[in-house]
């Protein structure tokens, strides 16, 4: 009896919910103003279903499966240009999208390497991919004038040996752990043949053994709580570790280091997948975030520098003002992007990183 | 009558067909299939709208080739032998410890048995995901156990439990310890009384009636728990990705990578395939061998 009722309860809630609009958005983990997300379903009426992830491998895979769902999902650049090879997305209508004059013509153009004429996308967040680390402890292990602007820091394993005993994490991600070895040996960042990507092996296979975790996402909270001192990561995720270990009061002091022999600089961008079942509402996100004080809050917010000109007047003084978030022209042309490797080098690259991390 | 009978025939084997063997067969295909950047992201796509044509060209561009690169390279073999360890080993202690548990629910009086029951049970309350989670806060260096064990003074230093192989261990065993307590438990329970005291009047001490009678009497109990403890333990990702280090080689993770990583599903596949195969031929063999052996003892 009780059960009938229960059943007929829910049935109500599911029709209920089918006759309002609904949006799904999948986005990154810790990249928004949660506040941003009520903002939108006052403004629009429509329900917004946020779902994150912390991979692009993840978002692709569901991609590439089809039927995935989702309106409004956040790839980064090099993953980007594969999946609209690959069919995934819709060509955005500009029509539906006022905001976008709001958008950064800087980053544009170089938006344009993964997506040429910006037709399948919008950017959402821009950064690099840097070193974090909790100064104090550094020092303590190092010495004063250890290397944290230098990628000597990470990939010298002398360093190494010793940082592994305040904790180091590094990303899960050959895509921005191999272009910085190649960086460091003085290679070509965007390689695109195996010969010369494997010459990073050596480099890896020695500083592997001292990386305590290599994860995309525990490092924020793992530098913030001073579990670790040093993490190669992504310059806003380390900039929020910074603030949350400033918020804790803890004594745990991070700093966000743009590495001096360069470093990657990456897109993340907004795009419809071309099984969206609601595209309107997609284009009615999309330019919701690309509304300037939404883009402002947005970066206030995560630390992490937008691709709307129009927001820069909004930016607190401490996002606009910071050369870690907006690095000055000198640094900026020292950073470097990469393309998308081939299937069969990719294939190859997945199992170099394997054999780096187990050692099979 | 035979209506009914062709009816009870029949619905085991069309469970099988729908959720076994068709899939099985849609998995094989993808095994046979070559990587492409396309939506699915493999290559060839059966074409009905060709025709006759359109089938045969798919079938002509399927070939084993996925199943000749897992066997050139030495991951596979190792996570495949990695996992077989691993599992066997976990199936081993959840034996050990289970049995015990099942043992004394067994035991107990009529009315505490159903409360037992219950708590064996309770844990299924809680997310999977959730309860493997919590190991993480009790294994790791600041975790409950190494600040309990620093607390009585038995270690000076935190022990480095969470990334090994023995927080696997310890998450396999938690997670499947009921599925190898409650088939054990329901072979004890059926258990007739009467045999133990015959075993004792004809001399037998407690110890070998329970060695000669108890656990012979058990066993269909305790080869039915193995099995539901070491085929989901063998291809188990959540747990060694959750509790494992980055050296904790297992099939469910290399299965993992081969899908998302490299976004390779034909690969992917034929591992899943190969995996499938390990569990089902030595199944098959044992089962074969267990029918012998009751033929034989009739």
């Amino acid at each position: 009896m009780k059960f009938t009722g229960m059943t007929m309860a829910a049935a109500l809630v599911a029709a209920g919910a089918a006759g309002a609009e609904e949006v799904h958005v999948y986005n990154w983990s810790d990249y928004i103003d949660e506040e941003l997300l009520t903002k939108f379903e006052e403004e629009t009426g429509i329900d917004l279903i946020y779902d994150v992830f912390d991979s692009n491998e993840i978002l692709e895979t569901k991609l590439l499966a089809g039927g995935s769902g989702y309106d409004v999902v956040v790839p980064s650049g090099t993953f980007l240009s594969r999946q609209i090879q690959a069919g995934a997305f819709q060509k955005l209508d500009k029509s539906k999208l006022p905001n976008i004059e709001n958008m950064w013509d800087a980053i544009e153009e170089r938006t344009e390497k993964y997506d040429p004429g910006n037709e399948y996308s919008v950017n959402y967040m821009w950064g690099s991919t840097g070193i974090g680390v909790n100064i104090n402890k550094v020092k303590e292990v190092l010495g004063d004038d250890a290397p944290v602007n230098s990628l000597a820091l990470l990939f010298d394993p002398a360093n190494m040996e010793k940082l592994a005993s305040c904790g180091v994490h590094m990303l899960d991600a050959p895509t921005e752990v191999i272009p910085a070895a190649l960086t460091y040996l003085g290679e070509e960042s965007d390689a695109q043949d195996y010969e010369t990507i494997e010459k990073v092996e050596p480099v890896l296979t020695a500083i592997a053994p001292y990386v305590l975790k290599f994860h995309s996402s525990e490092y924020i909270n793992a530098l913030a709580n001073g579990d670790i001192c040093v993490a190669f990561g992504w310059s806003g995720d380390i900039l929020q570790a910074r603030d949350r270990a400033a918020e804790a009061d803890n004594g745990v002091e991070i700093e966000y280091h743009i590495p001096k022999e360069g470093a990657l600089m990456w897109f993340d961008q907004m795009a419809i997948p071309v099984d969206a079942p609601n595209t309107d509402a997609a284009h009615k996100f999309i330019n919701f975030i690309m509304d300037a004080n939404n883009a402002a809050a947005a970066s206030n917010y995560v630390y992490y520098a937008n691709g709307n000109m129009a927001s820069q007047a909004l930016l607190n003084e401490d996002v606009i003002g910071d050369t870690a978030i907006y690095p000055d022209e000198e640094t900026v042309n020292n950073l470097y992007t990469t393309t998308t490797w081939d299937p069969k080098v990719n294939r190859n690259v997945t199992r170099l990183w394997t054999k780096i991390k187990s050692g099979t | 009558m035979n209506f009914r009978r062709l009816f009870l025939i029949l619905t085991p084997y069309t469970w099988l067909l729908v959720f076994f063997l068709v899939p099985f067969a849609i998995v094989f295909k993808i095994a046979l299939s070559d990587y492409a950047i396309s939506i699915p992201p493999y290559t060839p796509q059966l074409d009905l709208s060709a025709g006759w044509e359109g089938v045969k060209s798919f079938f002509g561009e399927l070939d084993f080739e996925n199943f000749t690169f897992l066997a050139s390279d030495a991951l596979y073999y190792s996570a495949y032998l990695s996992s077989l360890k691993i599992a066997a080993i976990a199936t081993l202690i959840t034996l050990l410890v289970g049995y015990p548990v099942a043992y004394g629910m067994a035991q107990s009086s009529d009315e505490w048995r159903p409360t037992l029951m219950m708590l064996v049970i309770l844990p299924f309350w809680t997310s999977f995901l959730i309860r493997v989670y919590a190991w993480i806060g009790i294994l790791s260096n600041e975790g409950f156990l190494n600040q309990a064990l620093m607390g009585i003074g038995l270690i000076d230093s935190p022990l480095t439990i969470l990334n090994t192989n023995i927080a696997v261990y310890v998450g396999i065993v938690y997670t499947y310890l009921p599925f190898m307590v409650l088939p054990i438990y329901s072979a004890l329970e059926k258990l007739d009384g009467s045999l133990i005291e015959a075993a004792e009047d004809l001399g037998c001490s407690r110890a070998q009636a329970f060695w000669l009678v108890t656990i012979p009497l058990s066993k269909p109990g305790i080869i039915a728990g193995c099995f539901l403890v070491f085929i989901p333990a063998l291809g188990e990702f959540v747990i060694p990705s959750l509790l494992g280090g980055s050296s904790t080689l297992m099939i469910g993770k290399v299965l993992f990578e081969e899908f998302f990583s490299n976004r390779d599903w034909p690969v992917a596949s034929a591992v899943a395939v190969v995996l499938l195969l390990i569990l089902i031929i030595p199944i098959i063999l044992f089962q074969r061998n267990e029918q012998k052996q009751r033929e034989a003892g009739l």
